[in-house]
């Protein structure tokens, strides 16, 4: 899953193996600081999972990165173009696929798809949408209107018409989102295959399994990037030593578990009980007394993402108090 | 250069299909001019004629009955009552059963004989002044008339037989340039044109940029290398061609139906049609770009559709308004849309004649464009 494959067109390590290299990004609406001093940088041919709680700022972020928002402060590049000033040129290397179904509905799959490839100076656009059409598995559907699609299709349809006019980098915010376990596995399939063909993508997402799919990740909470790096890097800097148990009543253990000193963080899993705090020794001894009881099985494993996700977002909210 | 067509096409051809699909909205665009030339057309006549008329005479004289001749003779009154006292005369008004009354007192002749300027009565319904106006202005014509020949006829007649030798036809002279017979319709159907094209050009492009923002399309749009003043014209292009199509209607249906005269140059009322409607869908757009959703859209669209109908000069004369009135109705494009119309359909007016308005109306549209342009954000911030 580290996958640190760059893409044919990457020959090395260099300054220009970046797509994404962005430095101290904030925005605010209001009062509101929405991204605060994001710096990121993104390999081409690597799919970047961006992960947060819903309003963290992940659509700010990458709407920066395409030139939909201006950015408060900060400076960087995508696909080698400045982000403040040549946000034109990177619209036309970009597919962006919006968190919410956005092509026209009252068009159909065949007239969208041309509409987009004609915006983008496709050669021969009727042409290039019957081959996405195809591409797709859209056959047979290209007169229907895109509008009565079932959610699994207009996603498709969405990704479809965001690869057309052939992009560097696609920003797909929450491309899964109430989509069904099968188009998802299709969906990321299809990614996994666009990223060895040199395709850089950004994708935000909620999916722990997903997070999982991606070569790297960042976690960003309220506006702060707290943690960034393959999956693996990112559970091992987490610091956080997990312990589960079973037998007993989950429920229960956990309210019993639940503010003692050392356990910072405590979730029932059916029917065991995962526990986690970043001082092991303080965990030990609170856990002391119940290791005592005959029926609990316990075992110290490996933090989850969720695991660290979870205890992320609980310790950043926290410094906002 | 071909980058910028290319776009501007894929734009106008978009919005044709949306616009092909959604079926109501392209039945409004066709119904709305059709009702209104029918209801205004047909419906409506501000200068009404065979108004119900009670008249309270005192005496019956040849000089009394000369006038009553008059009266009806206008086509404006027509003599329906004739109340034989004051009391049944008013009851005949309040119910609103007739809206003149004339009153002729006693003695009436005798004292206009003698020359001593008797009075006579003509009391109106004034509560709609549109309908009785016209016809207290005929009124008041034809009783000089009446009464002046009456006099000379008895000076100068011979003796005993002058009365009744006096011409009877009265004859009623009211000075309408242009409108003669001051038929409604002629001054109505081209203003028409202009209120329809008003009206439809400017909602339909108000809603255009909102419909995208509301449905979140205009993410998407924004995300695509297209310019602002791109996304302008394919907007707008599509709906100059219904607007020429409703022009062409109303001119049609203005020909064939109310026998509107075509005095000037067909030329260039199309071409200065054209300039109109693209003045109108400018406007349109820089509303889309203001309103935050649609119905805002159509808030804003109505009012501004209010001033041009009061101030244009197409429900009230433009000369009748204040001096700041008029120089609101001057900012409005319709206003001078209107003098356009007029001027060509019935006044035959050329170029030269409708410089000032063309250069005011050029100047609205630019101001239009620029600030929807400048509003149009290429952001989301």
């Amino acid at each position: 899953m580290t996958g640190s494959a760059a893409g044919p067109t990457a020959p090395g390590k260099d300054a220009a193996d970046y797509v994404i290299e962005v430095a101290g990004l904030s925005k605010s609406f209001g009062d509101r600081v929405v991204v605060r001093d994001l710096s990121m940088r993104v390999r081409r041919g690597q799919i970047y999972g961006f992960l947060g709680p819903n309003g963290s700022g992940k659509t700010t972020t990458i709407r920066m990165l395409c030139g939909l928002l201006t950015p408060d402060s900060g400076h960087g590049t995508c696909l080698g173009y400045d982000i403040l000033t040549q946000s034109r040129a990177i619209r036309r290397h970009v597919g962006y696929m919006t968190q919410r179904f956005s092509l026209y509905a009252d068009l159909s799959v065949r007239e969208n798809l041309e509409f987009v490839a004609r915006i983008y100076g496709v050669p021969d656009p009727v042409r290039a949408a019957r081959e996405a059409v195809e591409r797709l598995g859209l056959a047979g559907r290209e007169r229907q209107l895109a509008g009565s699609l079932s959610g699994g299709w207009k996603q498709r349809l969405a990704l479809g018409a965001c690869i057309l006019p052939s992009p560097q980098l696609l920003l797909l915010d929450e491309p899964t989102a109430g989509v069904d376990p099968k188009a998802r596995r299709e969906f990321w399939m299809q990614i996994h295959e666009l990223a060895a063909e040199g395709l850089t993508v950004l994708v935000s997402t909620h999916y722990m399994d997903e997070a999982e799919r991606c070569h790297e990740i960042a976690y960003i909470a309220y506006g702060d990037l707290l943690a960034q790096g393959t999956v693996e890097q990112v559970v091992a800097h987490s610091g956080l030593t997990t312990w589960s148990v079973t037998g007993g009543d989950p429920a229960a253990l956990a309210r019993e578990l639940a503010g003692r000193p050392g356990v910072e963080m405590v979730a029932p899993f059916g029917t065991s009980v995962h526990v986690g705090g970043h001082d092991d020794a303080a965990l030990a001894r609170a856990i002391e007394p119940f290791r005592a009881r005959p029926e609990l099985v316990w075992r110290q494993d490996a933090p989850t993402l969720e695991d660290v996700f979870i205890d992320l977002m609980s310790r950043s909210k926290d410094n906002f108090r | 250069m071909s980058g910028f067509l290319r776009r501007v096409g894929a734009m106008v051809r978009k919005e044709f299909l949306q616009l092909l699909r959604d079926r109501v909205s392209f039945a409004t665009m066709i119904m709305i001019p059709l009702l209104q030339l029918v209801l205004f057309g047909y419906a409506i006549n501000t200068t009404p004629r065979h108004l119900p008329t009670a008249v309270l005479a005192y005496e019956n004289t040849p000089l009394t009955r000369s006038i009553l001749a008059a009266i009806e003779n206008t086509k404006y009154f027509a003599v329906t009552h004739h109340p034989t006292s004051a009391a049944e005369a008013e009851h005949l008004m309040r119910a609103g059963d007739v809206l003149f009354v004339v009153e002729i007192p006693a003695g009436f002749e005798r004292a206009v004989v003698r020359g001593e300027n008797p009075a006579m009565l003509v009391a109106a319904d004034a509560t709609d002044p549109v309908a009785s106006g016209s016809a207290i202005a005929a009124l008041r014509n034809i009783i000089d008339t009446s009464v002046r020949r009456e006099r000379f006829a008895r000076e100068k007649g011979p003796q005993g037989s002058g009365l009744e030798e006096a011409p009877p036809p009265f004859e009623i002279i009211t000075h309408a340039r242009y409108n003669p017979a001051a038929v409604t319709q002629l001054n109505i159907v081209p203003g028409l044109l202009g209120t329809i094209l008003t009206m439809t050009m400017l909602i339909f492009t108000a809603l255009s940029v909102t419909r995208e923002i509301e449905r979140g399309t205009m993410e998407t749009l924004l995300a695509m290398p297209i310019r602002p003043v791109e996304v302008m014209l394919g907007k707008i292009a599509p709906y100059v061609m219904v607007g020429a199509v409703q022009a062409t209607m109303i001119v049609v249906a203005g020909i064939f139906l109310f026998k509107v005269p075509v005095v000037g140059s067909m030329a260039l009322l199309t071409a200065l049609t054209a300039l109109f409607i693209v003045t109108n869908l400018s406007i349109g757009y820089t509303f889309s770009t203001l309103a935050q959703n649609q119905l805002q859209a159509v808030q804003m669209t109505f009012m501004y559709f209010l001033p041009n109908i009061l101030l244009s000069g197409f429900m009230f004369p433009f000369d009748g308004m204040p001096r700041w009135a008029r120089w609101i109705s001057e900012t409005l494009p319709l206003t001078h849309y209107l003098r356009m119309v007029r001027g060509i359909l019935l006044k035959g007016a050329n170029v030269a004649d409708l410089s000032q308005d063309i250069l005011a109306l050029s100047a609205i549209m630019l101001v239009a464009m620029v600030i929807a342009v400048k509003r149009f954000r290429q952001t989301l911030d």
